[in-house]
């Protein structure tokens, strides 16, 4: 397979801003300026060089923090422009080699990542009336245009010679891993011919074509490129109206505080630990305390205050972190306990604090983000079991891990009744990326019951729960250690591969959206593409990129 | 399907060529509608104020040995410019490569197509770049043999356009086409739209840059042109066999003009009672030695990265050969290593490369060989007239902006040195604003027969077997 090993790096998710060697990043009031400045040798691994801007997951790491960052810190900006340093390439996209010598479970959860950034961008862009538009200043080729695609205009610099193109086809045998095809024809609606054409096309398009093409919104002479991109820049903010109360100053998104040992990490709301030789993890996130509730009940000044200390952000921060440490750090754990615990009743109190005052540009940004991390554990291809046993509470937001997880173990107990609930925002302030709330998904069969669940705002005890359909099982507190005990081994001996594919099948109920076609539809392929002999074999196209042999393909269709 | 070629030019057609473009009527209306922007083309930037002058070209009107050198008076505009392929070889093969031995390509294989047109646009860019980058050294040139060779060059700078341009047009459809067209668009040292490669784009505005891009640039072009000789794509193999034996000249112009130049020099050292050459109005080795350094750098560009994977694919598909590659006996190349020094933390160390990802670096030796061999040439000059200057060629790494050494600084003799040392080295190592300063004071025009300037020496002999004192550009009516 031509695979080095990647489980000798530990990534790090959390940098700041001191600490970027891939970025420039600046600000001139409403206008913030992202360029891309790839150090060749600050990869992730050293067997590989970074080159034109090429990137690794490291990279990425870094865009994702500017992306957040933006939004947290920097309220005061309307457009990003996503530009180069480089003097001849925007971004040469995902770096080949790095590819070539990474193991499969690398590369997927690369893709992934980069696929929530993406994602995270237009999200900025729609949601956040933070417009990102790409400056592509040069050379914009496969994930650097698929970057582009991520922005909701595109300019090229009409030179004679930078193009757009996407040659993952053509020239290594894969996909654009990340988001590239569904955006040409879903987002930009490029005719489905001309989008094949351009996607077989190693050197891609340029100048006039390329805009007649609508693969970018227009070209500017490169002596004239600044002054038109800050023209535009001018012309967005002056178009774009963000409704959002509150004052714009900034809130600084501090460092996680963490305590690491070989078991798990322990956050202040959340902690993991994980058994690598049994492959499971526990995941506990621990719900607002009474001073949390009191302070979001003071309303959207006080959190605005509160910062990143506000229990909302800090707790799904640290939720989204310890998501991530397990994805890419500990690939063998496969099950995923999720517990929820604190008091149901201050969840929901707490929710309806958050969405009274949603309209402060602070709160949205925090509910918005709380909406990601849940999404990225919908994407996460790990099994997750919620336990409602003693002492949780998966009530209002807390439901949502619940109804994330692929099975809901409640426990029936007079002595120690666990309460579950709705609260304000399981009713569409979290929506899945298939457009539905989780409610919705999981009850997609009957939806009189999640007609009859919104709006209710009491506490449910176990049997009302199970009655309403909210739990998979519900166990006395006999059974309990038991069963569960058995759900969990039995979980770890089946085939992770069966499971992530059965996993994501039952999960995105319903109907589709171009994001969670990304993610379902195109990754998927990949995924499949990337094992393949085509690709990744002795003689495939992504293994014998650079070298001396040309590729070999087996010619069945399959 | 072969293109019928023949030793014959048929100069009576719009556009002269031994292509059979008659019977092909769709190609020779596409190349007749390219015809007028090409002349407009010329007329915006080729030589500046020359056009009603009649200049002693030589034009091709046969392919053959003796057919192509053909001389008389012709004005720039009238001059032939037209689609010459060296003719077939009786079953044509790949060179190199996997597929070497098999049939040679008379159409583009669809799987190369890509390769091939960018090879053939980055080769064809190069030949209309050089004219612009030359359109205004006619009015300073040092003598109407000198003047007479640029303009030389310059026309088949235009013929060797029209030769690539020809093949985008035949073999590349509307992409071709349009391509074609862009070559006229793009223009060298323009901020919006520059040249392809970075040479280009370097101004040329005195005759010593001259004589160095003709000696060290055009060089380039040779070996470029060689390895495409040796292209499994046939078309492309013989026009650029074609291409070579004018590309010759272009060689002799620049590699004699830095020969008479140093001659001079080292007469004008010895006339100085100081050995000052700049006293007597000439150019002094140090600022000769700069101009080597700079051109042959900015050439050594031009090859490509030292660890290529397009090199390795444009060899392993056949597309783009070794320079002479008849005379290895291995054309798969698929086992060897090339060993080459790298930068890595901090140090150079040696490394080696998988022989086809070193392909650029190959072809490269063979070019710095050639140069070599000219700078012994000169030397033994500077020996013979008795001065102790010795010129050399600086390392390979030096002042590099492509490839593996770009991103680190490296003196003349190819050491890693700091920025701050070569900051501090840079004035006495490449050619500097001051340089070219003076170089253009001293760039008066001399535009009378047998008259030349003070700072170059004239040749050893006329062309064509004429004197020096022959009207090689009649200025006057």
């Amino acid at each position: 397979m031509g695979s080095s090993s990647n489980t000798d790096v530990n990534v790090d998710f959390e940098v700041d801003p001191a600490s970027y060697r891939h970025w420039k990043v600046s600000y001139d009031g409403a206008i913030a300026r992202v360029a891309m400045d790839v150090d060749p040798n600050g990869g992730l691994r050293s067997d590989y060089e970074l080159k034109l801007n090429s990137y690794d997951l490291g990279v990425d790491v870094e865009l994702a923090d500017i992306v957040r960052r933006m939004r947290f810190e920097h309220p005061e900006v309307r457009v990003v422009v996503m530009t180069s340093a480089n003097e001849k390439v925007f971004c040469a996209g995902a770096n080949i080699h790095m590819l070539g010598t990474s193991t499969h479970g690398w590369k997927v959860n690369f893709c992934k990542f980069t696929n929530e950034t993406r994602c995270e961008i237009e999200e900025a862009t729609e949601a956040s009336a933070q417009v990102y538009i790409a400056a592509c200043n040069g050379t914009t080729a496969g994930g650097g245009y698929e970057l582009a695609l991520a922005c909701k205009e595109i300019y090229l610099q009409d030179d004679g010679n930078s193009a757009v193109s996407l040659p993952e086809v053509p020239l290594l045998g894969v996909l654009p891993g990340t988001g590239g095809l569904t955006r040409l024809v879903d987002k930009r609606r490029i005719r489905r011919d001309r989008a094949d054409v351009f996607s077989t096309m190693a050197e891609g398009m340029r100048g006039k074509r390329a805009v007649q093409w609508n693969l970018v919104d227009d070209v500017f002479p490169r002596s004239k490129f600044d002054t038109q991109i800050a023209a535009r820049c001018e012309a967005i903010i002056s178009e774009t109206t963000d409704l959002a109360t509150g004052t714009r100053e900034g809130v600084k998104l501090g460092k996680l505080g963490v305590e690491e040992s070989d078991a798990g990490r322990k956050y202040s709301s959340v902690e993991v630990t994980w058994d690598d030789k049994a492959r499971t993890a526990t995941l506990t996130i621990e719900g607002p305390t009474a001073d949390d509730v009191a302070l979001a009940e003071r309303g959207a000044e006080a959190m605005h205050a509160a910062g990143d200390q506000l229990w909302a952000l800090r707790a799904y921060r640290e939720f989204d972190d310890a998501l991530l440490q397990l994805r890419c750090n500990h690939p063998n754990v496969g099950m995923i306990v999720v517990r929820a615990k604190g008091d149901a009743k201050r969840v929901i109190a707490h929710d309806a604090a958050l969405v009274k005052t949603r309209d402060h540009w602070f709160v949205r940004e925090v509910l918005l983000h709380m909406g990601r991390v849940l999404r990225r554990m919908d994407n996460t291809s790990r099994s997750f079991f919620a336990l409602g046993d003693a002492g949780t509470a998966f009530a209002g937001n807390l439901l949502e891990l619940a109804l994330a997880a692929d099975r809901f173990y409640l426990l029936d107990d007079p002595d120690n009744v666990v309460h579950v609930g709705m609260g304000d925002l399981n009713e569409g302030a979290l929506p899945m990326n298939t457009g539905l709330t989780r409610i919705q998904a999981h009850l997609y069969g009957e939806p009189e019951k999640a007609e009859a669940l919104t709006g209710r705002r009491d506490l449910l005890g176990p049997e009302d729960a199970d009655e309403a359909g909210l739990s998979t099982m519900l166990l006395d507190d006999i059974d309990w250690d038991d069963d569960i005990r058995i759900a969990i081994e039995e979980r770890v001996s089946l085939s992770p591969d069966a499971l992530t594919g059965m996993e994501q099948n039952l999960r995105f109920v319903g109907p589709e959206t171009p994001d969670s076609k990304i993610y379902a539809r195109l990754s998927a392929w990949q995924n499949w593409i990337f094992i393949r002999p085509n690709a990744t074999g002795p003689e495939g196209a992504l293994t014998m990129y650079g070298r001396p042999e040309r590729p070999a393909f087996d010619w069945r269709r399959v | 399907m072969t293109t019928a070629t023949s030793n014959s030019v048929d100069l009576t057609a719009k556009i002269p060529n031994n292509v059979g473009l008659s019977d092909d009527p769709k190609l020779q209306r596409a190349l007749e509608r390219w015809l007028p922007n090409y002349l407009e083309w010329w007329n915006d930037m080729g030589p500046t104020d020359f056009a009603d002058k009649p200049v002693y070209l030589r034009t091709a009107i046969s392919v053959d040995a003796g057919g192509w050198a053909n001389y008389g008076h012709v004005k720039m505009p009238d001059y032939r410019w037209g689609i010459f392929l060296k003719p077939n070889d009786a079953e044509p093969t790949v060179k190199c490569g996997d597929d070497a031995g098999a049939p040679a390509w008379m159409d583009v294989p669809g799987e190369h197509r890509n390769s091939l047109r960018r090879i053939i646009v980055t080769q064809a860019d190069t030949e209309p770049a050089s004219v612009e980058q030359q359109r205004l050294l006619g009015h300073t040139a040092p003598s109407l043999y000198d003047l007479r060779n640029l303009f030389q060059v310059n026309v088949e700078e235009g013929r060797h356009l029209w030769a690539m341009v020809y093949l985008l047009h035949k073999y590349f459809g509307r992409d071709g086409r349009d391509e074609a067209d862009e070559l006229l668009n793009r223009r060298s040292g323009d901020e919006d739209k520059p040249r392809i490669l970075g040479a280009f784009n370097q101004p040329c505005d005195h005759w010593l840059s001259f004589f160095a891009f003709t000696m060290f640039t055009d060089r380039d072009g040779k070996y470029q042109l060689a390895a495409l000789a040796e292209s499994g794509f046939d078309p492309l193999a013989r026009t650029t066999q074609f291409m070579l034996t004018e590309e010759a000249h272009h060689l002799f112009v620049g590699e004699t003009g830095l020969g008479r130049i140093i001659k001079r020099t080292a007469q004008l050292e010895k006339l100085d009672p100081n050995g000052d050459v700049r006293n007597q109005g000439g150019i002094d080795f140090d600022l000769i030695q700069r101009t080597i350094n700079y051109w042959f750098t900015y050439s050594l560009d031009l090859f490509g990265g030292e660890i290529s994977s397009n090199a390795s694919t444009f060899f392993a598909s056949g597309l783009k050969g070794r320079f002479r590659e008849g005379r290895y006996e291995d054309h798969k190349a698929m086992t060897g290593t090339y060993r080459l020094p790298v930068v890595e933390d901090g140090s150079l160390n040696e490394k080696d490369v998988p022989l086809r990802n070193a392909m650029n670096e190959v072809l490269r030796d063979q070019y710095i060989k050639d140069c070599e061999r000219a700078l012994k040439r000169w030397n033994k000059t500077i020996e013979e007239e008795g001065c102790d200057t010795v010129l050399s060629l600086p390392s390979r790494r030096f002042h590099r902006h492509q490839g593996i050494y770009a991103d680190h600084h490296f003196d003349p003799e190819g050491n890693l040195i700091s920025e701050d040392q070569w900051e501090a080295g840079k004035q006495k190592w490449v050619l500097t604003p001051a340089d070219n300063d003076y170089l253009l004071s001293i760039m008066k025009p001399c535009h009378e027969p047998g008259q030349f300037a003070n700072w170059i020496a004239p040749p050893s002999k006329g062309l064509d077997g004429k004197e020096l004192d022959f009207e090689y550009v009649k200025l006057h009516d």
